[in-house]
């Protein structure tokens, strides 16, 4: 599943990242890597960015960005 | 080889702070060079570079500040600098955020790839603890083969080691690696060096939780917002009315009459230093002399609320506020084409254009640059302006204040929205850290208000002054008259204004407050003021937001913005006079 349908609360895993080079690179220095835990802290309505939490940092991240995100639920 | 280009070239070692955004490079900056420079808890801040001296046993060396980047490949204007500058510099001081280890190795392994002497530091040491982490330095410093100085930048802990090390750092023979290839090495790094304790949320991290999340967040914004706003206008209006008005009017104003009528009891120069009487009086707010209207506008009518905004806007800058703002407003800058980030931009606006300009670089696209730039100039007025309109509305009500204001924040909406759709380019969406609050210090706190309102006294206050100076060679030489008959169409025949306050919009070019504050002799109806000054906000930004735009957005991008300012402030000016003065 993508990152934009987990709930918020929840914890997941990131499985993989989707998108061209420099998109994964840019995911990757802001600490969102695959392996890492990722919880959504909150969600901005209509279409709205999320709020999520890796290792204690918070990011936010555009819905369409958080789509090419995967993940699995823990 | 010219002589100037040998020295440089032979002159001062350049030694460069490099690292992601807000790291607390700029901290580190005015440890080592002693300079005051502007730090803000929010990525990017640092748009521009700065530069100072530091000593080094004696030795002289210049310190560049580089703006934050979390790769030597750029993704916004702030990071291109950052890289164009690596070249120029003889030592790297690559500061990392010890909290945000592993991300921030990333830029450190580029930067050993660089040919370049780097030495490392570790910076925030003091909240590595707090937050359960525990890096071995010795191992890190062994694996990266470069110094690492763990560093407390606010506290100026470590920063004496760190320079007295800076002569240790060297460029480490390693074989460049992919991406993948650095991705493994980084992961092997945290793996050795790195533990992280589990532990519980703090109490500020469960509040930061609480104002992103929208059904909490948005009545904070509002609340936090709505008290910064009564906290300027009620102290403001209370040092205006009880201290700085009763001062001008009761002493200064006696005094200054004496002496300038002393020598020039009537005439071209006492109509110039203290300027004309109303009714018999002097007034400070229109009589329009150097040594009476150019001291009272700048140092009673705006600086107060100068001072207070920027106090302000340091507090929720300091604090970490910001960004959770941009997080808020974000869905709503996506529809006009920008994100969130944007708000900085507005932020630093309404304390003056030119800042609010500069930061537009920490968006990433240009239709993203082009639209936020165009937007401030237009619908973002300084506080100086803001200023000037409640001084000479608020005497009206508050009510027209509000139409003034309303119409620029539906403007802004309403023109990003248009824009959007008709400037090609593209939008990406917001992503940026949020940095974890922190408690502001007040010595940060008051010296960073200091250096802006500095500023303004600095850079403002002498065009104040000039603009008033303007103003009395308008009316003295009768340029007033002819400026007024070539504008007359525009201002009497389409904005329903006199053709006096052709003078407002020249003088408005150099100062919006001198401008605004012209309105006043006019003996304008509260609502064809509201209509000129909300004219004057939108027409044109003053000269030194001009200047700057133009270097931000280039030549032909800054004409199509100035087409764009002058047909809205038409098309708008037309539309209020309908609908304000039903004529
Ligand atoms: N706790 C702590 N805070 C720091 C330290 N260094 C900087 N800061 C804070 O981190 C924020 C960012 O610092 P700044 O110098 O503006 O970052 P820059 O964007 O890298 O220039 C500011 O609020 C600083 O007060 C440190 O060593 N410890």
């Amino acid at each position: 599943m993508d990152l934009s349908k987990l709930k918020p609360g929840k914890i997941a895993r990131i499985v993989g990242l989707e998108g061209g080079h420099g998109f994964k690179r840019n995911l990757r220095i802001k600490g969102i890597k695959e392996g890492k835990n990722i919880k959504i802290i909150a969600r901005q309505p209509v279409g709205g960015p999320l709020v999520v939490e890796v290792e204690g940092m918070q990011t936010v991240i555009g819905r369409g960005m958080a789509r090419k995100i995967f993940v699995e639920e823990l | 080889m010219s002589l100037k280009h040998k020295n440089e070239k032979k002159g001062l070692k350049k030694i460069l702070l490099m690292g992601n955004p807000n790291v607390g490079k700029s901290v580190i900056f005015s440890r080592l060079t002693g300079a005051n420079v502007i730090c803000s808890n929010y990525p990017g801040t640092t748009v521009d570079f700065t530069k100072g001296i530091m000593r080094i046993k004696g030795e002289r060396a210049n310190v560049i500040d580089v703006p934050g980047t979390c790769s030597l490949e750029p993704v916004n204007k702030a990071e291109e600098v950052a890289v164009k500058m690596l070249k120029e510099g003889d030592i790297i001081i690559n500061v990392v955020d010890a909290t945000n280890f592993e991300r921030n190795l990333y830029l450190t392994i580029e930067l050993l790839e660089q040919n370049i002497r780097v030495i490392v530091a570790l910076n925030m040491w003091d909240d590595v603890k707090h937050k359960g982490i525990n890096i071995d330095v010795k191992e890190l410093e062994k694996m990266l083969n470069v110094p690492i100085i763990p560093t407390v930048a606010v506290t100026g802990e470590g920063i004496k080691t760190l320079v007295s090390r800076l002569d240790e750092a060297k460029s480490p023979d390693v074989k460049p690696k992919s991406e993948e290839e650095k991705w493994i090495e980084i992961g092997e790094i945290v793996k050795k060096v790195q533990t992280v304790k589990h532990r519980h949320h703090t109490f500020s991290e469960r509040i930061s939780d609480a104002t992103v999340k929208p059904v909490t967040g948005i009545p904070i914004a509002i609340i936090v917002l709505f008290l910064v706003f009564q906290f300027i206008i009620t102290i403001g209006n209370f040092v205006i009315e009880e201290i700085l008005d009763p001062f001008f009017c009761n002493y200064y104003g006696p005094w200054i009459t004496g002496i300038v009528s002393s020598f020039a009891p009537s005439g071209t120069l006492h109509d110039i230093l203290v300027g004309q009487f109303v009714e018999g009086e002097l007034d400070f707010a229109q009589s329009f002399g150097l040594l009476t209207t150019g001291l009272y506008v700048p140092f009673v009518m705006v600086l107060p609320f100068v001072t207070l905004f920027y106090l302000m806007l340091g507090l929720l800058e300091d604090v970490g506020y910001l960004p959770r703002i941009a997080v808020l407003v974000d869905t709503i800058f996506h529809r006009l084409g920008l994100h969130g980030s944007a708000i900085v931009s507005v932020m630093l606006g309404l304390g003056c254009n030119v800042p609010g300009a500069l930061s537009t670089r920490i968006l990433e696209t240009r239709k993203q640059r082009f639209i936020s730039a165009t937007l401030l100039a237009i619908c973002v007025p300084c506080m100086a302006q803001t200023a000037m309109i409640f001084g000479i509305l608020g005497r009206y009500g508050a009510g027209y204040i509000m139409i003034v204001f309303s119409t620029l924040i539906l403007l802004y909406l309403l023109l990003g929205f248009i824009m959007k759709k008709l400037i090609k380019g593209e939008s990406p969406e917001l992503f940026m850290e949020i940095p974890p609050y922190r408690k502001p210090s007040l010595t940060a706190l008051m010296k960073k208000t200091w250096m802006r309102v500095r500023s303004f006294l600095v850079e403002a206050v002498p065009f104040v002054i000039l603009g008033v100076f303007i103003v009395n060679i308008l009316y003295i030489s009768g340029a007033i008259d002819i400026l007024g008959n070539i504008f007359a169409p525009v201002l009497v025949g389409w904005l329903g204004l006199p053709k006096e306050a052709a003078g407002a919009l020249i003088v408005g070019f150099l100062r919006k407050d001198v401008a605004v504050g012209m309105l006043l002799p006019l003996g304008l109806s509260p609502m064809q003021l509201v209509v000129a000054s909300t004219m004057l906000a939108i027409y044109f930004p003053c000269i030194a937001t001009f200047v700057v735009l133009i270097r931000e957005l280039g030549v032909k991008d800054m004409i199509k913005s100035c087409i764009i300012m002058l047909s809205v402030a038409l098309i708008v000016g037309g539309a209020l006079r309908l609908i304000l003065l039903g004529v």
